[in-house]
């Protein structure tokens, strides 16, 4: 063996082993990567598919022409400005006689959007025939309501009990004694929710006492450090501690109140706990709510026993009700921590019963604009202006950009300035994209006193964001052509600009698509600049043209994403999943065009 | 070897062509020609005339500038932003580097075939088709069809394409390709066509074809060819010029070039000495 093969020999399996490694490297790095994607994906598909149902509850609606036309001329002004909202109170009134009281009857209205009006006056509008005839409608739901039937607003559990009911009244508080341990399931899983209560409750208090003897602790110190302050006479520091003192001891206070609170609730579970092997058990008010339905109405449950039940009447009994089962509904969310009370529950359920409430696709989301009302929001209006900004961005971008490569990679006499605009078009692709915001706002705005928030504004601060990103790719697929093309059309006597848009140019071409293409998903996905030139804005109409007020859709995401109401949530997701969509169809088209017209030479 | 070479150079300085670099009546003549590449001048006063219909081979070891002054003689040298050419060159009496040429028409009326075949992605038929229309030289389809046929028959190409012309043009062979830009070459009637090394890439029995033709083009056409074989040169050309570091050492008739050189410097190269 020669000394080079005995050389090479010794070296070899080190550097196998530094292959694997980077192997191993690469191949982890794409595995942490999908599994990211794939997180990412599964969170916003996972909360925004709900979003693409909407609930309806189906209404006789009587198109009262007292209401509407009183005239009669069916003049479709006069029409135009009934009060339709008043005909859906109207038939939800007589769908719960019972329901009395200003407030009861508010609550009551509020099972239905308050935008569904609109829907009745356009049927009416279309179809004025309507009037004087009762139709069922379906009608959109409130959004709390939407929230509550996709299971968002508490966990739900139902007992379907056995047992023959005797009720001591139709309303107001009543007792309800069964002929049978009717209610013993119930309260095995009461007493479970009690331990379950119990123990955080617990956890709770082990923490806020932890936090108390801190704090505690704390004060000790600080006294001593005061003292010591005081005997040298130093007055900002006596200052200072002063304060942090007085910092500590209110927050000693709140403390100590957060565990009153908490030994109270715990005393109650507790007491609650101890009666499960008594006659009857009472509920705390801040528990879980427990709602009985029998007889066509619903009852909330305060006290329980095994074959007896005490409680208060939301909806009103009714004897004669065919009504014969029993079923006890759990919520485990506490009413004062839900949007949606006892009683519209009780009443969403009955309607439930009835079967007119029904999920079906949500047109809305795709049709309307934004809204306050989640229900009545849609991303029509954001894809308008992101349609027309793109528009705007796309039509000066793209010449621009690649008549700027084409100059420089063609024509430009390559000298100082020519490197400096190179290196600064380099540049412009890292500039920050809020900083072409903050340009579009001074000189498109301030300046020529274009109008904020319309599209033509946010497709110029676009262009300016994607013209290095063009110019950048556009100049690569210009290089990348063969200098042989080139020179044999110039050899033919093509002249430069011939030899370029004859040959070099349709060959550049798929490789300057990919670009821009690329350059318009990343403009698609742009937030940042169009929020200083005021594109940020709640608009509710749907844009028309490049000069109404518009907003984007990443940016109505970010304006949902920062909504109170729960149902914006899924709706933040949707409105993700659309916006992905396209950005992966934009992609997937950057691909299909490059490998089309992809030639090889 | 290198010190070889360096002390053959020294012990033949250049002064002058030997030969007979002139001609009565030439197509293209050409004096003093200097080219530089920014401060590095690559052709130094070089004195040549292309005569009517001859094939004339540019001989000379790399680097020699024998491509470079090929390229001087339609101007494509312009589009190399640093290149600079001094002199006089004359093509029928006309000075190509005279303000009033356009190099659109000097490349017209002066083609170019390129090392490496170099058709368009585009079919056979527009291939040869893009120089008429450039220029306009067909009023119609008919006319230009008829050109586009000559064309490939005077390249020898005719009957071995007919069936594609609307075939992409990267498709064919190698020695197709190269006979395609011929074709494509000759379809808008040069005076002079330059070919530039047109056989290095390709096989024997392609290279044979493409000097059978260079051959029978000599009977319409002025023809310069750059070329490292010898062989070729001595195959298709009546005259010869050698080239020497940016120098032209000795022109003459192609026989006698390589029968009986008169340099020093020739004959080692012809010899086999270096290159």
């Amino acid at each position: 063996m020669s000394e080079t093969t005995k050389i090479v020999k010794r070296s070899l399996p080190k550097r196998y082993r530094s292959e694997s490694i980077f192997r191993a490297f690469g191949l982890s790095a794409i595995i942490v990567g999908m599994a990211f994607v794939v997180i990412l994906f599964a969170n916003i598909i996972g909360k925004g598919y709900p979003a693409f149902l909407q609930s309806y509850i189906k209404l006789p609606i009587y198109f009262d022409e007292q209401v509407i036309d009183p005239s009669g001329e069916r003049d479709p002004e006069v029409m135009a400005r009934a009060d339709y909202m008043g005909l859906i109170k109207q038939s939800l009134r007589e769908a719960f006689p019972d329901v009395s009281g200003r407030r009861d009857k508010l609550a009551l209205y509020k099972l239905i959007s308050q935008g569904a009006g609109f829907e009745l006056q356009d049927m009416v509008l279309d179809n004025p025939d309507l009037i004087g005839t009762t139709q069922d409608v379906w009608l959109l739901a409130d959004d709390e309501i939407d929230v509550y039937l996709k299971g968002n607003v508490s966990r739900l559990e139902q007992f379907e009990l056995t047992g023959r009911p005797v009720v001591s009244d139709v309303s107001g508080e009543v007792e309800i004694t069964t002929d049978g341990p009717a209610f013993t399931p119930v309260l095995n899983r009461m007493q479970e929710l009690f331990e379950r209560e119990l123990r955080r409750a617990t956890r709770e208090m082990e923490r806020a006492r932890e936090k108390l003897d801190d704090l505690k602790q704390q004060l000790v110190e600080n006294r001593d450090l005061l003292a010591e302050a005081e005997r040298y006479d130093y007055p900002t520091r006596i200052e200072r501690l002063k304060e942090i003192i007085k910092n500590n001891q209110g927050q000693i206070s709140d403390e100590e109140f957060i565990i009153k609170v908490l030994e109270e609730r715990i005393a109650g579970y507790q007491k609650s706990l101890q009666g499960t092997s008594a006659a009857e058990v009472d509920i705390p008010a801040d528990a879980a709510s427990y709602l009985l339905e029998l007889q066509g109405g619903l009852v909330r449950i305060t006290a329980l026993g095994r074959n007896s039940a005490r409680g208060t009447v939301l909806n009103t009994l009714d004897p004669a009700s065919d009504d014969q089962g029993l079923e006890l509904v759990i919520l485990e969310t506490p009413e004062s921590e839900r949007r949606v009370n006892d009683r519209t529950i009780g009443w969403v359920r009955q309607l439930q019963e009835q079967g007119v409430v029904d999920k079906k696709f949500n047109t809305v989301f795709f049709s309307h604009g934004d809204s306050r009302e989640p229900e009545q929001a849609g991303i029509a209006g954001a894809l308008a202006g992101s349609f027309f900004t793109l528009v705007v961005t796309l039509l000066l971008s793209f010449p621009i950009g690649v008549g700027a490569a084409i100059y420089l990679e063609e024509f430009a006499p390559k000298n100082r300035w020519t490197d400096l605009i190179e290196v600064n078009i380099n540049n412009l692709a890292a500039v920050p994209s809020i900083v072409f915001g903050l340009l579009g706002l001074a000189v498109f705005i301030n300046y020529f006193g274009l109008p904020r928030s319309a599209p033509v504004v946010g497709g110029l601060v676009l262009t300016l964001m994607t013209l290095p990103t063009i110019i950048i790719a556009s100049r690569a697929a210009l290089k990348s052509v063969p200098p042989s093309i080139r020179e044999a059309a110039l050899g033919m006597g093509a002249s430069r600009m011939q030899a370029m848009f004859h040959h070099i140019l349709p060959l550049a071409l798929p490789g300057m698509l990919t670009g821009t293409i690329i350059g318009m998903a990343q403009a698609l996905g742009e937030t940042a600049p169009l929020l200083m030139i005021g594109m940020v804005a709640f608009i509710v109409d749907i844009p028309q043209g490049f000069t109404d007020n518009a907003t984007v859709l990443p940016v109505q995401i970010y304006l949902w994403a920062d909504s109170p109401e729960r149902a914006f949530v899924e709706r933040t997701s949707a409105a993700i999943m659309v916006l992905l969509g396209f950005l992966i169809t934009m992609n997937a088209l950057a691909v299909f065009l490059r490998k089309k017209f992809e030639r090889k030479w | 070897m290198n010190k070889a070479t360096d002390f053959e150079h020294m012990e033949h300085e250049i002064e002058g062509t030997v030969g007979t670099p002139l001609v009565d009546n030439p197509k293209m003549s050409t004096r003093n020609v200097d080219v530089f590449y920014g401060d590095k001048q690559a052709i130094f006063g070089v004195d040549l005339d292309l005569a009517e219909n001859e094939v004339i081979s540019l001989i000379g070891p790399s680097g020699c500038g024998k491509s470079t002054y090929l390229r001087c003689l339609n101007r494509m040298n312009d589009t190399i932003d640093i290149c600079r050419v001094t002199g006089q060159l004359l093509l029928d009496d006309e000075d190509i580097y005279a303000k009033g040429m356009d190099p659109v028409l000097l490349r017209a009326r002066v083609g170019m075939v390129f090392q490496k075949p170099n058709p368009f992605p585009k079919s056979v038929y527009d291939n040869v088709a893009y120089g008429p229309k450039l220029h306009g030289l067909a009023s119609n389809k008919a006319e230009l069809d008829e050109v586009v046929i000559t064309s490939l028959q005077k390249a020898g190409l005719f009957d071995e394409v007919k069936d594609r012309l609307q075939e992409p043009g990267t498709g064919l062979s190698g020695g197709q390709q190269q006979r395609l830009c011929i074709a494509r070459t000759i379809a808008v009637s040069p005076e002079i066509i330059l070919m530039d090394e047109p056989a290095s890439a390709l096989d024997p029995i392609a290279t044979a074809i493409i000097e059978e033709l260079i051959d029978e083009l000599r009977a319409n056409y002025t023809i310069a060819i750059v070329t490292h074989s010898m062989q070729q040169a001595a195959r298709v050309s009546q005259r010869t010029a050698y080239f020497h570091l940016g120098k032209l050492v000795e022109v003459g008739e192609t026989n006698q070039i390589f029968t009986n050189p008169q340099h020093q410097l020739t004959e080692n190269y012809i010899t086999g000495r270096f290159g």
